[in-house]
């Protein structure tokens, strides 16, 4: 599962629609903890997002590369943070927000997320996360992953309050 | 010197986000590392030694296969190894 702030996802959302009609990418700092009880399954916690260029400026319309030297740099800030990389996250301007065999193909970090949010005429509307799982190349595979939004409670509040007043 | 592993490397390295191993050369502290870590070996290397293509190696904030020396260049205590696979992709043509 990927947990992430409300304000994380509403943010790299925003990147996609501000970078339409190219494809926005950026980097998942959290912890990876595991689940609750006798669950398998572990979660990656974002607890930061990093945005990132992307490189491929040749196709930048449907292609994206985060430079090597700019990880490292996002690599050291986690590490003085406490933070891992736990994922990463890019756009697919008017394509839908499900992997490609491009992602699949160039997909390389085990155990992290993938967000793709799709962006239809310059508006974010689908966001999804894959858990690439394996152990190497030979077997690794995309999982469609659940993604736990938290939302601050005077938020939340604020919306219930909306909502009736909308009922 | 410290080589920095990436959080899908770490479970071949006991969960180590940082490991210190000794060497004079890029080659050298590499051909220690799967020694000391061997199941990392083949997630570095191909079958014939070579370094994998999405894998990058920065030796400090410099690309190891753009180095004058490349694998051979000469290391220090305080430099610092920083493995990172690469990140790309994109929508279907």
């Amino acid at each position: 599962m990927l947990r992430i702030e409300y304000a994380d996802y509403e943010a790299l959302r925003a990147h996609g629609e501000e970078t339409y009609p190219n494809e926005c990418c950026g980097v998942l700092l959290g912890k990876n903890t595991a689940g609750e009880g006798d669950s398998t399954e572990t979660i990656n916690h974002v607890r930061q997002i990093v945005r990132a260029g992307n490189t491929r400026t040749d196709s930048a319309h449907n292609r994206y590369n985060i430079a090597p030297q700019e990880l490292v740099k996002i690599q050291r800030q986690a590490r003085g943070l406490g933070l891992d990389i736990v994922g990463f996250y890019h756009s697919h301007p008017d394509h839908p927000a499900q992997w490609s065999t491009t992602d699949f193909a160039e997909a390389h970090w085990l155990g992290c997320s993938y967000v793709i949010t799709s962006i239809e005429q310059g508006k974010a509307v689908t966001t999804n996360s894959f858990l690439l799982r394996g152990t190497g190349e030979d077997d690794k595979k995309f999982e469609d992953e659940p993604i736990q939004i938290d939302i601050p409670a005077n938020l939340a509040a604020s919306g219930a309050a909306n909502q009736k007043g909308s009922a | 010197m410290k080589i920095h592993i990436p959080t899908p490397l770490r479970s071949y390295t006991g969960g180590l986000e940082t490991v210190s191993i000794p060497g004079a050369t890029v080659d050298g502290v590499f051909q220690q590392l799967t020694v000391t870590y061997p199941e990392l070996k083949p997630h570095l290397f191909t079958p014939e030694g070579k370094l994998r293509s999405f894998v990058n190696v920065y030796l400090n904030d410099d690309d190891i296969r753009y180095l004058e020396g490349k694998q051979e260049t000469a290391v220090t205590d305080t430099d610092e190894l920083t493995i990172i696979p690469s990140i790309a992709g994109g929508v279907n043509l």
